[in-house]
């Protein structure tokens, strides 16, 4: 079982509880929710308790994360996008702490459920579609009907649109869980086959050493793929949100 | 290859423990849903209500101080500036006034000197003109006596040479006649 690269998506139940035939026990997944939210808040708290003019190093870690999602922000939808800031700066934050705890060994990775990565996808195009509307009213829909298109191909053209409008949740999500759990059971494999080889005695400990050298690889490209991820989710934000503040491209 | 190989074999064994991948476990949706949007709700509350003001107050209160300090900056380069214009004007304004005034006493001493030299030509003239009307007296009173002088001595040699007298009155007229 130790080897099985599955077992490290499986929930555990820590707290059962049930309401109503409903399960929502408190499991590993929720505690790394909790531990995620916990741990970021209470660091960037109390990095900017301080309050420098000149920041601190920790201090300026905070200001940083806050000018990269707000300049972010504003190069995708504007300086009225800014508004959202608080919903995008929320879900970068959230997605990249959970995706690199999920680096730590044992620790359950957060992003890597369909559900929660599905969960924010919503959120995000929810926002867009119930801002859109309150915005722009049925302007909205001039989202999917681009100007200076043939009116022969308009159909076509809108169908298209709306298809790539409703797959956008999907692929938001899928694109975060996808990456996440390929890259996680990539490592778990490889790590796997180190501990596997190492029980065939000398020569198997031998050859163990590049699955080795590829976990370690590996490990670098996961973080790198902790944070592109986070921030391609909130890039792709910023654009969605574009889409809900000027529909008319 | 691994990869799918890894994952037929721990398919089984996943499937053994509840019977679906757990990712894809539908009864597990209602719980990660809820402490996600419980967890979720909270992270968002702080970061919009405690973190964000906070870091957009951080940055603002810099960007204003760096904004007055350039200010300030501006300000007393301004001030500089304006005194160092104004020293220079007065360095003009003294060197210019120091130039009326060399010329004014130039000016004054030159018209002194004129005024002073006029006065004591006028007053040379003056004893000149005195003393060539002093020596035209003198001449004229000399003449005169030379005449009373010559009629005299007329007067002897005539006596002496002749014997007999002239009345003085003819004496005096030829005297005249060769004096004149």
């Amino acid at each position: 079982m130790a080897n099985d690269p599955i077992h490290q998506f499986q929930l555990n139940k820590l707290i059962p509880l049930d309401i109503g035939g409903t399960d929502i026990s408190f499991t590993n997944s929720s505690l790394f929710m909790v531990v995620t939210v916990a741990a970021t808040a209470a660091f960037l708290i109390w990095a900017t308790s301080g309050r420098g003019l000149i920041p601190s190093r920790t201090q300026s870690l905070a200001e940083m994360s806050y000018e990269f999602v707000a300049s972010m922000l504003r190069d995708g939808a504007g300086s009225e996008g800014m508004k959202f800031f608080p919903m995008v700066f929320s879900l970068f934050m959230f997605i990249l702490v959970a995706n690199l705890f999920g680096m730590f060994p044992y620790f359950f990775t957060v992003t890597s459920h369909i559900i929660v990565t599905f969960a924010l996808s919503m959120l995000v195009i929810g926002t867009v579609v119930v801002y859109g509307f309150y915005k722009n009213g049925i302007g909205f829909l001039k989202l999917f009907v681009p100007s200076g298109i043939p009116a022969v191909l308009m159909p076509l053209v809108i169908m298209i649109e709306v298809i790539s409008f409703i797959s956008r949740p999907i692929s938001l999500s899928v694109r975060l869980f996808a990456n996440m759990l390929a890259g996680h059971i990539t490592l778990k494999v490889f790590a796997g086959f180190v501990v596997s080889l190492s029980g065939l005695g000398a020569a198997g400990i031998g050859i163990a050493i590049l699955p080795l050298i590829m976990t370690v690889a590996l490990t670098g490209l996961e973080f790198l793929v902790a944070f592109l991820q986070a921030y391609v989710f909130a890039v792709l934000t910023c654009m969605y949100l574009n889409d809900a503040l000027h529909p008319s491209h | 290859m691994f990869i799918s190989t890894a994952f037929a074999a721990t398919e089984e064994a996943a499937h053994g423990a509840t019977g679906v991948f757990p990712p894809f476990d539908p009864s597990s949706f209602a719980s990660q849903l809820l402490w996600l949007a419980i967890t979720f709700g909270i992270f968002y509350y702080l970061m919009s209500k405690v973190v964000i003001p906070r870091i957009s107050g951080i940055l603002g209160v810099r960007r204003d101080r760096i904004t007055r300090d350039l200010d300030e900056a501006q300000r007393l380069k301004e001030e500089s500036d304006a005194a160092l214009a104004a020293y220079e004007q007065e360095l003009t304004e003294a060197r210019n006034s120091a130039h009326s005034i060399a010329q004014t006493s130039k000016d004054k001493a030159k018209a002194e000197a004129d005024e002073k030299r006029a006065t004591s030509e006028a007053a040379l003239n003056e004893k000149l003109a005195a003393s060539e009307k002093q020596i035209a007296t003198i001449k004229a009173k000399a003449l005169g006596e030379v005449d009373g002088i010559a009629s005299v001595a007329v007067a002897e040699i005539v006596k002496e040479l002749v014997g007999g007298s002239i009345s003085k009155a003819e004496i005096d007229k030829a005297v005249a006649a060769v004096t004149r």
